[in-house]
């Protein structure tokens, strides 16, 4: 069976400025991805291509085994997509909308009610059926954006930032209603929220000026970038010597001061989060107040980072 | 139901739930009114049919200018308010997109224009005309809104606002009624294409005094064709862009 998606030289001019150039990536079926780029990197132009909206200039584009340039329209049967701004029409309510969402995208007029409850009740929008779009708040405008994506059962749903704007509440349940589509539909979703990203996604695809720099899991982009993850230790006493102490165990390699006052030292060292025992063990060996392991924090932030940190080209 | 018959819906309850839909509505209702009893009733006395016919042409004016308002919105709004995206990610042609767009329009104007029958019913209880010239007149004003309304549609699939989108089609629209004064200080055969072109000088005065002619029928149908037609092309070329 083919990958859901399969991008060979993706290219993608705006005049002479080529907003995405010679993409190259597959996803496979039932995996959450993540996209994630810097804004200008150039994920919405991929998402926007992937979701047939916009037309590729180069390169060659299939979802489903199916060519998106020879036939858009029976891919766009099978997508799911949800761009930056949720496409809702203010004056309708959402039951409403959410019907005429579901037949645009080809479910009978009979079936569609029973298709739009099943979409509310995935996204936890069934109370607000009756109410006015206009009228809801920006949590229930992403929920309901979400909602008119799936609500034609796609193989495939695209998620241009679908946690954009929210508060952290909000975000948790954003992140609850896509862990409850993961293994339904194969999910592409782009974010700021590096935390998200980790938390929601089984790959990362990594875009920097219009190009893949770099994609695998989370695990596998630390070990490819040297660091093998970062441990956090927090210790009572000077930090130098909690370095020197962690460094004795094989496989820690620098360490970077957080943050040192009043006694207390937060400590980022290199190596794998598997060696915390090891470490922890170290430190109070050498006679040092071990106050908190934990695996780093920071890791994927500082992967991104790394990754686009280059110049701009 | 097709994909047309759903944009068309949607768009048309979204034009009788908006308050511009009824204040447009309102606008040529008052403004027809008034016209109609200020000049077709007005002044010296007149044949039923005169006042009718001069009914049609002031009703032509209003619904040319209403055409304009109408489609402004149809393209150009969904593309500030980024819900086109909604329509150029499903599984629906440009071209059904246009059309539903146009046919919700459209279906507003016959709405408003149907709603002037008043006048007319007037002039048939108090004087005497034809059914033939009452039927001939409205559907002129259909064909003429129709064909406006496709300009407006076209001018709202190039602009990126509504108010550019209304300066865009008023230009198209004006450009194509000022060939009739253009053919009047031109020589043939420069003068037969500015004739042939004219929107409403030489195509709807047969229908305003009740005179149904298929080279009418036609032209408003051509323009319509052809405005619809690039609005498509606009559409697609969206996609590439």
């Amino acid at each position: 069976m083919p990958s859901m998606i399969e991008v060979k030289g993706l290219t993608k001019y705006y005049g002479e400025h080529a907003a995405i150039h010679d993409l190259n990536f597959a996803i496979d079926r039932g995996e959450v991805i993540g996209f994630l780029g810097l804004n200008g990197a150039g994920k919405t132009t991929t998402l926007k291509v992937l979701g047939c909206v916009l037309l590729p200039t180069a390169g060659q584009v299939t979802v489903d085994g199916i060519d998106i340039a020879r036939d858009p329209h029976e891919i766009r049967r099978r997508i799911g997509f949800l761009p930056d701004t949720p496409p809702l029409y203010s004056d309708m309510t959402v039951g409403r909308y959410l019907t005429f969402a579901a037949e645009l995208r080809g479910v009978p007029g009979a079936e569609a009610g029973k298709a739009v409850a099943e979409a509310e009740e995935k996204t936890a929008t069934r109370e607000v059926d009756g109410e006015l779009i206009s009228s809801l708040s920006h949590g229930y405008r992403q929920r309901v954006g979400v909602a008119q994506a799936l609500v034609h059962k796609p193989k495939l749903l695209i998620l241009d930032e679908p946690t954009s704007g929210l508060d952290p509440v909000q975000i948790v349940e954003m992140r609850q209603t896509i862990h409850l589509l993961k293994g339904e539909h194969t999910i592409l979703l782009s974010s700021h929220i590096l935390s998200e990203i980790s938390q929601t996604c089984d790959r990362l695809l990594v875009i920097q000026h219009g190009e893949i720099v770099a994609q695998g899991s989370e695990q596998e982009l630390a070990s490819s970038l040297g660091g093998g993850g970062t441990i956090e230790v927090e210790v009572a006493g000077p930090s130098a010597r909690a370095i020197e102490a962690a460094r004795t165990v094989a496989g820690i390699g620098e360490g970077t001061v957080l943050r040192e006052g009043d006694g207390i030292a937060l400590i980022s060292l290199q190596g794998a989060p598997d060696l915390r025992p090891k470490v922890a063990r170290a430190l109070v060996q050498n006679g040092i107040d071990l106050l908190r392991i934990d695996r780093g924090a920071a890791r994927l932030e500082s992967i991104f980072l790394k990754l686009t940190a280059g110049p701009p080209q | 139901m097709s994909a047309t018959l759903l944009i068309a819906r949607r768009e048309l309850g979204a034009y009788l739930r908006s308050m511009t839909g009824y204040v447009i509505a309102a606008a040529v209702l008052i403004i027809n009114g008034l016209l109609f009893n200020a000049f077709a009733l007005g002044g010296p006395d007149k044949l039923s049919a005169e006042v009718l016919s001069l009914f049609f042409y002031f009703s032509s004016g209003t619904t040319i200018i209403a055409s304009v308002f109408i489609s402004m919105r149809l393209l150009a709004e969904e593309r500030q308010t980024g819900t086109l995206v909604l329509l150029t990610s499903s599984p629906v042609h440009d071209w059904e997109i246009v059309l539903g767009k146009f046919l919700s329009a459209f279906a507003f104007l016959a709405i408003i224009t149907l709603a002037t029958v008043y006048m007319p019913a007037l002039i048939f209880v108090n004087g005497k005309i034809s059914f033939g010239h009452l039927v001939a007149g409205y559907l002129g004003l259909l064909l003429l809104g129709s064909a406006t309304l496709a300009i407006g549609t076209f001018g709202s699939a190039l602009a990126r606002t509504q108010v550019l989108a209304a300066i865009f089609s008023g230009c198209m629209v004006v450009a194509l009624i000022v060939c009739w004064l253009l053919a009047k200080v031109t020589e043939r055969p420069l003068q037969d294409v500015f004739v042939s072109m004219a929107l409403h000088g030489k195509h709807f005065p047969p229908f305003q005094s009740g005179t149904v002619h298929l080279r009418d029928v036609v032209y408003y149908l051509m323009v319509t064709y052809i405005a619809l037609f690039s609005a498509t092309r606009v559409m697609e070329a969206r996609r590439w862009r």
